[in-house]
């Protein structure tokens, strides 16, 4: 990744206080009338009213088959969800064909796994043959997955005999790039790797996996899921074959995701999920598929969700990644100063800012994850526990559970005092001393 | 901190998930239908292991546990420890109808004055039912609990542990 999370410009207060405005849900209480601190963006962000309104004014206005149909409606819903796939793209430096809508990042990654699975079979023909795997192929991930990157090519190794291995991680969970060498050999067809860990916030150099990868003729799958809200992404000057994110983790709706894929890969790719809409001719006997994207986009899409995910994606450039990226790192500074000033709390991830986001999670000794969630909540505090779908990750570090804060651009330097000081009285709550030792923070 | 926290975490909560009764499995002694069960929750990665002991009479001789998790989950598996332990299969069978029941209360209680008394320290978990993200948490060890018994052979025939157990089972999965 490049420097750019350390550009000076960041939002003014000003700046800061319109973007809040524009997310109602920030303004709501919880029990009691706390006020919300929303600190689980990692998990799902919340929504501008541009994304709300883009849904239903699809519905109120623009409703109708998409793709099919010569009435105006339908040419206006067509030209309404491939406006929203151009946004997609441009907002991740891609042309408007490599872009495939999916129902949510998992889906994505699992159909680039099943159609290698296909093209194992044979089918896609000659052209699908880069795609098939056999017995003692070799896919390569990373100890830092989220299950969504991980579970998926445990599965196509066991379908196609192919063998998994992975890269590690350093105590501050960064992967271990020098690894590459030794696990990434001749056998090696696919690299897949997050680009930033939902746990550790690491943010991936994206150059050697890519570079290693091309120099084997090996595939490389990029989880942007944690990146494309948080960092200006450009897929095509990374030079990745495929990505995968979700719409719900920047500021669109569920229910929508997008496949990043390389035009002449996704030409040569085999489909997935068959049906209606992504077929050519279809005979009793055969059926010749549609071109990209509409081949990998079988039965009726979820319009309204795309629609607003172009919303969120131009909303997100209106402010600028690049000011977003700033406030961020700002952010992720305050966040870890604040878990480093509680006496018994560790950091599970690099305690530096640099190439990482503003997702910190952390242990609290003595209390499990699910009981300081439980405190932080009780002072307003929104922040995820548990495994955060990253269990191999977990173990790497000796723990099953951990609390994460993520923060988003919205968050404000106020709401990380509120969780600064509710997670100072945790350990006090659960009876415990605090430590000898005057900083907690290892 | 708010009343429904300190109700949630009540003293005898916390004494319990501090000096838990009963951890540390064994070897199951001779003579007895003894079974184990490990559940987890897929959700936050608490988990328990339980051993159960019956004897040919159908009471439960011992039970044993190790686990990792909050302070709800431990403590309900200790708490279960000290109701079952030299009680018939029919009463644990209750017993277990009984708690999870007190957790679909929302936090209210049983108003129930006979249950209450069966309950004993597991009434401190009333609170629990107010935060249906717990509620999985304090029933970890029951699930457990059940899954060895069954195992074991020795269920109390029509026994009502078994459906609710399926059903708490899936819900986690979902």
């Amino acid at each position: 990744m490049t420097s750019t999370i350390e550009t000076p410009h960041t939002l003014s207060a000003t700046e800061l206080a319109a973007v809040r405005a524009d997310f109602p849900l920030l303004e709501r209480t919880l029990r009691d009338g706390r006020p919300l601190v929303y600190l689980d963006s990692g998990a799902t962000s919340q929504k501008p009213d541009v994304v709300l309104d883009a849904e239903q004014d699809f519905y109120l206005q623009r409703n109708a088959a998409v793709h099919r149909g010569a009435h105006q409606l339908a040419e206006e819903a067509t030209e309404a969800f491939e406006d929203a796939r151009a946004r997609v793209a441009r907002f991740v430096g891609v042309d408007d064909d490599e872009i495939v809508w999916t129902s949510n990042a998992t889906a994505a990654i699992n159909l680039v796994a099943y159609a290698m699975s296909n093209a194992t079979l044979g089918r896609g023909g000659e052209a699908a043959r880069r795609f098939a795997l056999a017995p003692g192929d070799e896919i390569v991930v990373t100890e830092a997955e989220h299950h969504a990157n991980l579970v998926p090519w445990q599965e196509l190794a066991a379908r196609t005999g192919a063998v998994l291995r992975w890269i590690g991680v350093d105590d501050d969970g960064r992967l271990l790039t020098d690894q590459l060498d030794e696990v990434v050999g001749p056998r090696t067809r696919v690299i897949a790797f997050t680009h930033a860990s939902n746990v550790t916030g690491a943010v991936t150099d994206v150059g050697p996996f890519v570079a290693k990868a091309r120099a084997v003729g090996a595939l490389t799958v990029l989880d942007a899921c944690q990146s494309v809200p948080h960092l200006p992404v450009d897929l095509h000057e990374l030079g990745v074959d495929f990505a995968a994110f979700s719409g719900h983790k920047m500021f669109g709706p569920t229910g929508v995701g997008a496949l990043y894929g390389r035009r002449e890969l996704l030409a040569a790719m085999p489909p997935v999920t068959t049906g209606g809409s992504m077929v050519e001719v279809v005979t009793m006997d055969s059926t010749t598929y549609a071109p990209p994207p509409q081949r990998f986009e079988a039965g009726t899409q979820m319009v309204s969700q795309a629609v607003a995910m172009g919303a969120a994606a131009t909303y997100l450039s209106d402010i600028g990644m690049e000011a977003i990226a700033a406030h961020e790192a700002h952010l992720a500074r305050l966040l870890l100063d604040a878990v480093a000033s509680v006496p018994g709390v560790r950091v599970i991830g690099p305690t530096d800012t640099a190439n990482r986001l503003a997702t910190v999670s952390f242990v609290v000794d003595g209390v499990h994850a699910h009981d300081v969630g439980q405190v932080l909540d009780d002072a307003g505090v929104a922040v995820r526990v548990g495994h955060h779908c990253a269990q191999p990750l977990h173990r790497r570090f000796g723990v099953a559970a951990t609390a994460r804060a993520t923060a988003a651009v919205y968050t404000t330097d106020e709401e990380i005092e509120v969780f600064r000081e509710a997670l100072s009285g945790v350990r006090a709550f659960f009876g415990l001393e605090a430590p000898a030792s005057s900083e907690g923070a290892a | 901190m708010s009343s429904s926290m300190e109700q949630l975490y009540q003293q005898v909560i916390l004494d319990h998930a501090k000096h838990p009764h009963g951890r540390g499995l064994g070897v199951a002694p001779g003579g007895l239908l003894s079974a184990e069960s490990h559940q987890v929750n897929p959700t936050c990665g608490d988990e328990v292991t339980l051993q159960v002991d019956v004897d040919g009479t159908g009471v439960v001789r011992d039970v044993r546990w190790e686990g990792q998790g909050c302070s709800i989950s431990q403590a309900s598996v200790s708490v279960l420890h000290d109701l079952v332990v030299d009680q018939p299969l029919g009463t644990v069978d209750g017993l277990g109808a009984t708690f999870r029941a007190l957790m679909q209360t929302k936090g209210a209680g049983l108003d129930d004055e006979a249950a209450e008394d069966a309950l004993g320290d597991a009434n401190a978990f009333t609170g629990v039912g107010k935060f249906s993200a717990r509620v999985k948490c304090a029933l970890l060890g029951w699930v457990a609990l059940n899954d060895a018994l069954i195992k074991t052979g020795a269920a109390h025939p029509g026994s009502s542990a078994h459906a609710p157990t399926a059903a708490t089972t899936a819900q986690e999965n979902a």
